[in-house]
């Protein structure tokens, strides 16, 4: 029966092509500005560590007072330096990271060569532990090393590839800005997206990190950050020692707890340490602290870029106007069928049947929509660069997911469109259209 | 016309189903189109907005030095870099600064008018430079004077020293001044210590383009100091020597120094620069143009269908109406008004939609309240569509035969 009715809906789409070709454009375009759109959504508002998010946590403590906060009394984004070194020292939670990004230079080894630029960031050895940083060859270093303050590195593949030829490094000396760094690490390719644990002090969606290093051994050095760094009030300080005592801050924390007990204790600990600042005189004000998980801090950090949602908006609404569409122009084409339906109706057919043979051909325009849909996802996803930032345009991409989603929306939404013109072709009264012809 | 409205009415009644889509599809398609065309012309004009400075001649070039150096040999380098950079042929003249205008964000400093105010009158991005920054940018003074020579400082990164004298953009001195007195008035940029208004320059765009900073637009001022360390030169060509200069300032820089990085991606004519702070403002323009197109579009195609199903099936009522004395201009008017019944209907929950649409994005997004002139606009155009699209099936339905009204089927 279903065939019958297939080749039956087959037939009958031929008998008019415009308004066939009409139907699939209208579904086509609609499906693939919805797809495009999604595949970039996708893309940036996904979870980057999603077995670990509810674990992660970013402690903020307010240091800049009621003067000087982020709208809603929010506390600044990151940590000052003074702060940052405190909630190091005490380690209350079972895993925890300061770090900033770096760039620095490299000097390729053999003398004629010329440097370049690499970026990373700094951080304590936990840090690989708690974002589940994959290692091609070693592993992070140990907390021995951030106490020494240790000249170690942990370097990308990429880097690999490019100082050592992608040989086994571990144990090599490198140049970084006019110091030597032993590798002690080689990470696989990884860039979580949305970088989440830099989303204030880098960039979300920037180019993989080259260079990890430990905190402790980039304060030494004096190395600056090359993310953000916000000030309040007067920053009267005179060089790099003054900066660090300031109010400026720039350090940012993540924290590990495993538990809602371990959570609760490091929101203590947290309110804890600001009112014995308070009490010390640093702080003025009444303890203010804030301990947002991943995609809490995803969230209220906006990540999502503004255009992504619009656009994305804009397209699911381009899509219901192409259905509505299609409603109208299936009503027209099954009721054009009245006299037909009538025939059928009177030599026995039940609605259901009725029902079916609509509905199948509805889906069968559904379908052929849903492919004109992929082939222009296809296209629009190649050229998704001239709607977004490079470096967001390149996270989109159709993928066998993405390729179900559209031919399985298209003949859904299609079938659902057809609902209400089949049951107006199921409620034609034989009788009437007989009589009437 | 008008006398035909009732029978028109009464004659909806009878396709609801059909009418209701059209008028949905149209609410619908105005409330878009509305929005749309709304974003475009915000983009629009946030990416037309003109920067003050000779885009055409300027070249930037981000330098970092690959050992640490002393602040004593920064500084003695830069110097050299800078020479060698100013007498190059082609070059018009050159400067050393933290930044320029639409990198897409930087050093930016609150500003009061007393050192005790806790509430910044602005917000001004901060460009270091010499006395050669607004001739190289191609800044136009308009009051006051530029620096001395014997005014400008090496400063280290995280050396954070009030300098005496301070050029500001007019924007920033309105702000501060609104009486216009700003010239040889004192300001304090988060410290203690004031620095003094000596020149007032016309247009300077800030660093940052972001949206939530363009209440801060061209809020600009310019310190007389060198950052020393890693830093960009700024290089404004003799007209017609850009591309030349391009290849010949980086082998310049590297003869003078081997010990330094210039990254392919760290040499820019503002023409990327531009690109590169605007391309999410063109992106969104051009899918939302394209949205629109394809939406009018489909709404027109689908009111052609529907309107053609109509004709079709109206045949006999048509040739009754002929047979009875209507005109064919009857015909193609009753089709019209028809038309203009349903889709003032839908323009008419169209509006609602579209501001609805806007109001929830103004709070979402923080994007600007829809004005009243796009939404007239997307009313008149839609209106416009539907008359266009129900023109082909009314002019068909015009020239149905008298006859058709004898025939059985």
């Amino acid at each position: 029966m279903f065939s019958y009715y297939l080749q039956l809906g087959l037939r009958s789409l031929r008998r008019n092509p415009l308004l066939t070709a009409l139907m699939v454009m209208a579904i086509g375009f609609g499906v693939a500005a919805s797809m495009i759109t999604y595949s970039v959504f996708r893309a940036v508002s996904g979870n980057p560590i999603p077995e670990k998010s509810e674990q992660l946590f970013i402690p903020q403590v307010d240091s800049w007072g009621p003067k000087y906060n982020l709208t809603g009394n929010e506390p600044p984004y990151a940590l000052n330096y003074v702060d940052a070194m405190a909630l190091m020292r005490e380690h209350k939670a079972k895993r925890q990271t300061m770090l900033y990004p770096i760039g620095m230079s490299a000097l390729p080894l053999g003398g004629q060569s010329i440097p370049f630029t690499v970026q990373g960031f700094t951080a304590q050895s936990d840090f690989f532990a708690m974002f589940d940083v994959p290692f091609l060859y070693g592993s992070a270093w140990g907390t021995a090393e951030d106490e020494q303050r240790a000249a170690v590195v942990v370097i990308s593949r990429k880097l690999n590839d490019k100082l050592f030829g992608g040989a086994n490094s571990l144990g090599r000396e490198i140049t970084l800005s006019g110091h030597n760094y032993r590798v002690v690490g080689v990470t696989e390719n990884w860039n979580p997206k949305p970088r989440f644990f830099a989303v204030w002090g880098g960039s979300s969606f920037g180019e993989p990190s080259d260079i990890y290093i430990p905190i402790s051994r980039a304060l030494d050095l004096k190395i600056d950050t090359a993310g953000n760094n916000s000030c309040r009030g007067r920053i009267d300080y005179g060089d790099w020692d003054g900066w660090l005592q300031s109010n400026c801050v720039w350090v940012t924390p993540w924290v590990q707890l495993d538990s809602a007990a371990e959570v609760a204790q490091y929101r203590q600990f947290l309110e804890g340490y600001a009112s014995d600042q308070q009490r010390a005189g640093r702080y003025g004000w009444a303890p203010n602290v804030r301990l947002r998980n991943v995609m809490q801090w995803l969230d209220y950090m906006q990540v999502v870029p503004q255009e992504s949602s619009v656009s994305l908006l804009v397209a699911l609404g381009f899509f219901a106007i192409c259905l509505i569409n299609t409603i109208g122009l299936l009503l027209a084409k099954f009721l054009r069928r009245a006299s037909e339906i009538g025939v059928r109706r009177a030599l026995g057919a039940s609605r259901r049947e009725i029902y079916m043979q609509y509905l199948i051909e509805a889906g069968s325009v559904g379908l052929a929509g849903g492919f004109l849909g992929l082939l222009l996802t296809a296209l629009g996803i190649s050229g998704v660069g001239l709607l977004f930032q490079p470096q967001i345009a390149r996270l989109a991409h159709l993928d066998v997911a993405l390729v179900g989603l559209t031919l399985l929306v298209s003949v859904f939404a299609t079938v659902v469109a057809a609902l209400y013109p089949t049951w107006r072709a199921a409620q034609v009264q034989p009788a009437w259209q007989l009589k009437s012809n | 016309m008008m006398l035909q409205i009732k029978p028109i009415l009464s004659a909806l009644r009878r396709h609801k189903a059909g009418a209701v889509l059209i008028a949905l599809q149209t609410a619908l398609t105005l409330a878009i189109v509305c929005n749309a065309l709304f974003i475009i012309q915000q983009r629009v004009a946030h990416l037309s907005a003109p920067s003050g400075i000779d885009e055409a001649n300027l070249l930037v070039i981000e330098n970092s030095w690959a050992d640490k150096l002393s602040k004593e040999d920064a500084d003695a380098q830069q110097r050299a870099d800078l020479m060698v950079l100013r007498r190059l042929p082609g070059v018009q003249d050159a400067v050393a600064s933290n930044s320029y205008p639409m990198r897409g964000g930087g050093w930016d400093q609150f500003i009061t008018l007393t050192p005790d105010q806790t509430t910044a009158v602005g917000d001004a991005a901060v460009y270091l430079g010499d006395e050669h920054f607004m001739d190289t940018l191609g800044v136009k003074l308009i009051a006051g004077r530029n620096f001395r020579p014997d005014e400008i400082r090496p400063i280290a990164n995280r050396e954070n020293v009030m300098p005496p004298v301070t050029i500001v953009t007019k924007t920033l001195a309105d702000k501060l001044f609104p009486d216009g007195s700003a010239l040889g008035k004192p300001i304090y940029a988060m410290s203690n210590t004031p620095t003094t208004i000596i020149g007032i320059v016309d247009v300077l765009q800030t660093q940052s383009l972001a949206d939530w900073q363009m209440r801060n637009a061209y809020q600009s001022l310019i310190w007389p100091m060198r950052l020393v360390g890693n830093a960009y030169y700024i290089l404004r060509a003799k007209p017609g020597q850009l591309a030349m200069l391009r290849k010949e300032a980086v082998k310049a820089l590297y003869a003078q120094n081997r010990m330094r990085v210039i990254n392919d991606d760290g040499v820019m004519g503002y023409a990327e620069v531009r690109q590169k702070a605007y391309d999410s403002d063109y992106g969104m323009a051009v899918l939302m143009g394209v949205i629109c197109v394809v939406l009018l579009a489909i709404t027109a195609a689908g009111i052609v269908g529907l309107t053609s199903f109509w004709v079709g099936q109206r045949r006999k009522q048509i040739g009754v109406r002929r047979a009875l004395g209507a005109t064919r201009g009857d015909i193609l008017g009753y089709f019209m008004t028809e038309n203009l019944l349903i889709s003032v209907g839908g323009a008419v929950v169209g509006v609602l939609l579209a501001i609805a649409m806007n109001l929830w994005m103004v709070t979402r997004f923080e994007m600007h309240r829809l004005s009243l002139f796009y939404v007239l606009a997307g009313v008149l155009l839609l209106l416009l569509l539907g008359q266009g699209a129900v023109l082909a099936p009314a002019i068909r339905a015009s020239r149905v035969s008298p006859v058709e009204a004898t025939r059985s089927v």
